[in-house]
């Protein structure tokens, strides 16, 4: 799967979409690929605050539990509700239909600091 | 080949809800020999419930067969090995279940008069003696119900130790070796978790230790020989880093059957440990319990102990609940005495040579098999094994096959896999213990068995991705089970 | 075995350890027993115990009848000699015993999602007000003095140092929850409000109404049973949050104590916070009905320090006493064995002075009027029968009040017979 190119990720493996003063947040194929079959996915409420590196919520396999941290501090617009009835939609459109929650950046200038999808590519391939 | 094994009918059966219908019953109360109560006039209509909707109704026999076919789906120790690394699968002696039936031991009540519970009383004296010398500590605790329940204990009086000297401290190192009770357990007593990483050993790293070890450490839980199987040959120096800082050594007893009768816990430093009863003692695992998990203390730690304790007075014991510094009590009662009694019966049944013996057994078993294996199969670590042997799936991994994939392949031959994916520390764990109570033939028959094993992975990978192919039911789908929990039995509507 | 290893004998195994940490001597305790010794120690031990007396003690353990069948049927080694079902194509038959004694621990409780059994019921309150905890996100517990005292006090040893504040409810004259008590002292931080019922008293409390007051604050009802037999009879605390309980009176012999089965259940929204195993209903790669151990991520082999407890094994075998049991006596007999304990409880307490008027199924307290409870325990012992449990040792305010219990193992005569030692100057 190939990671867009309007995207930015973390060394977390999460990304962020950034679209106007709102930002997508989910995990990257790499990501759900590792994990396996997910199972469960634990998200914030709408009106929460997340926070630069901090998590904000975790996703869950058979026998691995995974902390999701955010990549930009905000507060969340939106969440994905489509993933507590089909979990399954993480593994099959990580970067799509899968995606976590919808933030408004507080703080655009975090985005700075984030991977390209071309340096993320080089990144997991060393990893 | 497949040696041990063989095909074998097994018996389909339904829910005990299938097969209800409505009138049946298996008991038959004796007539009531006092006037009977309308219970809507005693405790009020709104008190009784109309009926145990959905609640079964079988005749006698038909429970028995039930639960027979169902048993016959199981493996267990009484079929063969259950190599199960640091879960210490032995043979339960019969004559354990025996006494713990005797009547006037099963039918005591905990608040039965203490001069009619003398008996029970002395089984629990006898136990925690026959326990601090074995551990080699001063005073024993058998109130906690299970390993993670006596882990609990534990931290919780080097909690009670440390408060009272001033400053409960903040946090608990533990090893990222360790079972997962252990940092769930500090977290449980209100200490934060350090995990510390072990060495390329699979030891704990002194210099890692040293600075980790500051006036914030309460204690460290340590599991002695490690998840490994490795006796942790710095354990001295280890104790006296954490003692020079004012902190303690909690120590994990869970492989403790390397150790009984060779080493003692409490001369080399250990606070503080728990005791599997269920593993070290031979009582029943029962399907997962019950366990029962005493803790040996060091005398410092002796007043914060669970309350009560046993206090002889003379030839009398009683219960004393005056102990001002005790952390209160963990359970209701005083423990899981059922347990407690097979225990003594199987430290009565080897005395002190026998329980050596146990030991060395233990580890005699552990390493013949290691060196059967390790031609085959990639040892984690160098160092001398104990009671158990801990390989990577380095080499199947090649060929796409893990270790869980193997460990279902060992069900086609007649085995019960091993430990698999723990400790975390090695990639692709297989964690081997095989116990005492082996013989050659079956640790042979094993060896056999996984070095055909090792051969389809070469040949044929997909026989071994596919497995078990023998067994009533293959493999089990627990993705859809967790996506979509369905945790008991409805009616269709 | 050792020319495999190259070794001449076992020491060699250990030749390496450094002689600091060896144990050198022998262990003090004597050489290894027959089997018949050891038989024989428990016997003489048995016989320094309360062999052969009629027992009026209840207080959270139970003297039942143990239908035959669930011995043989625990004894089998399929059962007694297996571990915990990680393997489930090899475990299939304790996964299936879980799933009906889930199943059939919802149907007795009301509720929807049980996991597959605590260590006892005590160990799972704090299981429960932890829980409740973690849902509600607040901190503070009350419970009732009408819960078992040795409960009461393993919640103050498992809250006490993770600073949970927890605040006793008195009862009322009539025995039951002082609702006015509950009122007061309800408030927005309190995450749970525990109550036994029957309560140690024998009571039954008014869980619809009380139901309404906690969830009218925001928090949750747990409801604490260590009777079983009761709910054969008894309206199950349908609004409760989070049912609790001790499952020892379903052939689980009293054991001094342990080891006994704890419960603990609640509604499916609240499934991913319940502590310990669960087994689920799934499928096999050919699509024939499967169980195995589910939701797994709540617990300390996954998620170590943020697991839901610590707790790693259940009590299977103890869980599969129960089952075996409330298979036997199903519907109907729950029933009947629920009508009989309620039918003796009643004759007895009918020829006794009670303490209190509330309701109540197999247990009651009786005053001793003019006689201290030990006199008249002592007298009974006389006649081989142990009276009730004297409360003033929990309760300091019910001086000369004893705690009684009649099951369907009680029979009348000795009845009569505690009932005269209560009467007679």
């Amino acid at each position: 799967m190939s990671y867009p190119e309007t995207y930015k990720f973390t060394r977390e493996h999460e990304w962020v979409h950034p679209h106007g003063a709102e930002a997508k947040i989910g995990i990257t194929d790499h990501a759900q690929h590792e994990l396996g079959d997910i199972v469960f996915v634990n998200l914030p409420k709408v009106g929460n605050s997340v926070k630069r590196a901090e998590t904000f919520g975790s996703v869950e396999s058979v026998k691995a539990v995974s902390d999701v941290y955010s990549p930009v501090t905000g507060e969340v617009t939106g969440v994905n509700d489509l993933l507590a009835q089909k979990p399954e939609t993480l593994n099959e459109d990580p970067h799509g239909e899968g995606w976590l929650i919808k933030v408004t950046l507080t703080s655009p200038e975090e985005l700075q600091a984030l991977m390209s999808s071309a340096e993320y590519e080089e990144y997991i391939k060393a990893e | 080949m497949i040696r041990k094994v063989s095909k074998h009918i097994v018996q389909n059966e339904p829910l005990l809800f299938e097969l209800s219908s409505p009138g049946k019953c298996g008991y038959q109360l004796p007539a009531l020999d006092v006037p009977p109560v309308d219970p809507a006039k005693t405790l009020g209509a709104e008190n009784v419930r109309p009926e145990i909707e959905d609640f079964p109704e079988v005749s006698e026999f038909e429970v028995l067969r039930h639960f027979t076919r169902l048993s016959t789906w199981n493996y267990a120790i009484d079929l063969g090995l259950y190599p199960l690394g640091s879960c210490t699968m032995k043979y339960n002696p019969r004559v354990n279940e025996v006494v713990a039936r005797t009547e006037g031991l099963a039918w005591a009540h905990p608040y039965a008069p203490e001069v009619l519970s003398q008996g029970c009383m002395e089984v629990i004296a006898a136990l925690e003696q026959a326990l601090a010398e074995i551990t080699g500590m001063d005073a024993v605790t058998l109130q906690p119900a299970a390993g993670a329940h006596g882990e609990f204990t534990g931290v919780l009086m080097i909690r009670a130790l440390l408060e009272q000297r001033g400053n409960p401290r903040k946090k608990v190192l533990v090893p990222d070796s360790a079972h997962g009770t252990n940092p769930a357990t500090a977290r449980m007593v209100g200490y934060a978790v350090e995990n510390i990483k072990s060495n390329e050993r699979g030891m704990i790293d002194i210099d890692v230790l040293k600075r980790a070890v500051t006036e914030d450490v309460a204690a460290l839980m340590i599991t002695n020989p490690n998840t490994v199987g490795v006796f942790e040959e710095n354990i001295r120096e280890i104790c006296g880093i954490l003692h020079e800082k004012g902190a303690l050594v909690y120590m994990d007893g869970a492989n403790m059957n390397a150790l009984v009768g060779i080493s003692r816990p409490g001369d080399f430093g250990a606070d503080v440990m728990h005791l599997n009863l269920h593993k070290t003692f031979s009582t029943p695992h029962g399907g997962g319990g019950p366990g029962s998990g005493a803790v040996a203390v060091a005398k410092a730690l002796t007043p914060f102990l669970p309350s009560p304790r046993l206090k002889r007075n003379g030839d009398f014991w009683t219960w004393n609940y005056d102990l001002p510094d005790s952390i209160g009590r963990v359970r209701a009662y005083y423990g899981n005495f059922g347990v407690l009694v097979r225990a003594l019966a199987y430290i009565m049944a080897h005395g002190a040579n026998g329980l050596r013996q146990a030991t060395l057994d233990a580890l005699l078993n552990a390493n013949y098999l290691r060196a059967l294996l390790e031609p085959n199969y990639q040892i984690a670590y160098d160092a001398p094994s104990m009671h158990e042997c801990v390989f990577s799936d380095d080499r199947q991994a090649k060929k796409g096959v893990r270790t869980g994939d193997i460990a279902k392949r060992l069900i086609d031959y007649g085995f019960h896999p091993y430990t698999v994916s723990f400790p975390l520390i090695v990639r692709g764990a297989l964690m081997i213990e095989p116990t005492e109570t082996e013989s050659k033939r079956e640790l042979d028959l094993f060896a056999d068995a996984m070095a055909s094993i090792a051969r389809e992975v070469e040949n044929d990978p997909e026989l071994v991705l596919k497995a078990p192919h023998s067994t009533r039911t293959s493999r089990v789908d627990e993705v859809k089970a967790a996506r979509n929990p369905i945790v008991r039995w409805q009616p269709r509507s | 075995m050792l020319a495999t290893l190259g070794m001449q004998s076992e020491e060699d195994l250990i030749a390496y350890l450094p002689p600091a940490v060896r144990f050198n001597s022998r262990l003090s305790m004597e050489d290894g027993k027959s089997e018949f010794e050891i038989v024989d120690y428990f016997k003489e031990r048995a016989e320094r115990n309360a062999n052969g007396y009629a027992s009026f003690l209840g207080a959270g353990v139970y003297n039942h009848y143990r239908p035959v069948l669930v011995d043989a049927i625990v004894s089998r080694g399929e059962f007694l000699t297996s571990y915990t079902p990680y393997q489930a194509e090899i475990s299939q038959g304790i996964l299936a015993a879980i799933f009906e004694f889930q199943t059939m621990v919802c149907q007795l409780t009301g509720m929807e999602v049980a996991n597959a059994s605590m260590y006892d019921g005590s160990s799972a309150v704090p299981e429960a007000a932890m829980m409740a905890v973690r849902v509600t996100h607040r901190d503070r517990i009350l419970i009732a003095r009408a819960v078992h005292p040795e409960y009461r006090e393993v919640l103050g040893t498992y809250t006490h140092r993770q600073h949970i504040p927890v605040e006793e409810l008195a009862y009322e004259k009539n025995g039951r929850l002082d609702l006015d008590d509950l009122k007061a002292k309800l408030d927005d931080h309190t995450a749970a409000v525990i109550v036994q019922s029957p309560n140690f008293f024998g009571l039954i409390e008014q869980i619809d109404e009380l139901s309404h007051i906690v969830h009218g604050k925001g928090a949750l009802l747990v409801v604490v049973f260590t009777e079983a037999v009761a709910l054969g009879l008894i309206e199950p605390p349908r609004h409760a949050d989070i049912v609790v309980g001790e499952l020892q009176s379903f052939a689980i012999s009293p054991s001094y104590g342990g080891p006994f089965a704890g419960i603990i259940a609640t509604h499916e929204k609240f499934i991913r916070q319940i502590p310990g195993r669960l087994a689920g209903e799934t499928t096999d790669a050919s699509g024939h009905r499967a169980f195995c151990l589910t939701l797994a991520t709540r617990e300390q082999h996954i998620r170590r320090e943020k697991a839901t407890s610590n707790i790693c094994t259940n009590q299977a075998l103890l869980a599969l006493m129960a089952t075996v049991f409330m298979s036997l006596y199903g519907k109907q007999g729950m029933r009947e064995l629920a009508e009989q304990n309620l039918a003796k409880a009643h004759y007895l307490a009918d020829k006794l002075p009670l303490a209190f008027d509330a309701p109540f199924f197999n247990e009651f307290v009786a005053r001793t009027n003019g006689k201290s409870p030990e006199q008249i325990n002592a007298a009974l012992l006389d006649r081989k029968i142990i009276g009730g449990l004297p409360l003033a040792r929990f309760y300091p305010e019910l001086e000369n009040c004893v705690l009684l219990c009649a099951t369907e193992m009680s029979r009348r005569q000795d009845m009569d017979t505690l009932a005269q030692a209560f009467a007679k100057q």
